[in-house]
């Protein structure tokens, strides 16, 4: 899990479905979707090792993704082009 | 049950709050006043400093080019004092609206806002507003078209995020204080865009 960002602009990405214990800053509602990468953020100490008081190096690449809200909600109710865009961690991506 | 009048035990955050700073203070890591001026600096800023942002990005091109390409240095070319924040500005425009929330906790750019409102903070606001959009909007008063795509942002993790609204029709010639003052803190979260007041109809006598 190096700092090096292995996707790009407009990358087809899941991320990862997944319910490990502690501080985690990928919300729950969007584990297991997949979505198209927005924009690289750059490189920020990972926030699960931080909340163990650890350094969070290497430091983890964040990317914002979007995600089409009917994709992420069934029966959503609204435009089929509502988006949301969220920061995922590249550990979270698969 | 007895009768406390207004006596409110502390809960365990405001007793964790007091031990941590009278130990602090005790310590010498930190003095009272030192505590009481940051606080009285978090309380009185609002936001004057987005909307000082969006009211040089209407009218400067070139500037509003710059804040959608790295929010945090457009804040300290005005000056804003922004150590560590890292800003995205986000454009509203005829063909999309934007919107911002925290879902995991209250994230918020208070730098360059203020303190944020408590609905921001709510679990209401923060559960409801990913999922339902319009509908929160409009609870707000503000009806986006079915045909203009909501994006949604949710700010979970390192970035902070500013809504530059559209200029309202009806404010040529303004000048860049004039305009800002249009700009409200909800308008900088996407929960309501800029309105002109509306001018006093001539009164007939």
């Amino acid at each position: 899990m190096g700092s090096v960002p292995i996707f790009s602009v407009g990358d087809r990405v899941r991320v990862r479905k997944a319910a490990p214990l502690g501080h985690i800053r990928t919300p729950y509602y969007i584990r297991g979707h997949e979505g198209v990468v927005e924009r690289y953020c750059g490189a920020f100490p990972n926030p699960e090792e931080l909340a163990q008081q650890r350094d969070g190096l290497p430091a983890q690449p964040l990317y914002r993704v979007r995600f089409r809200q009917k994709d992420v909600w069934p029966g959503y109710r609204g435009s089929a082009a509502d988006v949301i865009e969220i920061e995922i961690f590249q550990h979270w991506i698969e | 049950m007895k009768d406390l009048g207004a006596y409110r035990p502390l809960d365990y955050f405001q007793l964790m709050e007091v031990s941590l700073r009278e130990l602090l203070v005790a310590k010498g890591v930190v003095t009272d006043d030192a505590i009481k001026g940051a606080m009285a600096t978090m309380r009185a800023r609002g936001p004057e400093r987005g909307a000082a942002m969006v009211a040089r990005a209407w009218l400067d091109p070139a500037y509003k080019d710059r804040l959608l390409a790295n929010g945090s240095q457009a804040a300290e070319e005005l000056g804003f004092e922004v150590p560590g924040l890292k800003l995205i500005v986000v454009e509203n425009t005829p063909q999309q609206h934007n919107v911002i929330v925290c879902t995991l906790c209250s994230c918020y750019p208070r730098m360059l806002l203020g303190i944020p409102p408590e609905w921001y903070k709510s679990r209401p606001y923060r559960s409801r507003v990913v999922r339902e959009p319009r509908k929160v909007l409009a609870e707000f008063g503000l009806r986006i078209p079915a045909k203009v795509p909501i994006r949604v942002h949710d700010s979970n993790a390192d970035m902070r995020y500013l809504v530059l609204p559209m200029r309202p029709a009806g404010t040529q010639g303004w000048s860049e204080d004039r305009l800002a003052a249009t700009v409200t803190r909800d308008c900088l979260i996407g929960v309501a865009v800029p309105r002109i007041p509306k001018q006093p109809k001539s009164r007939k006598s």
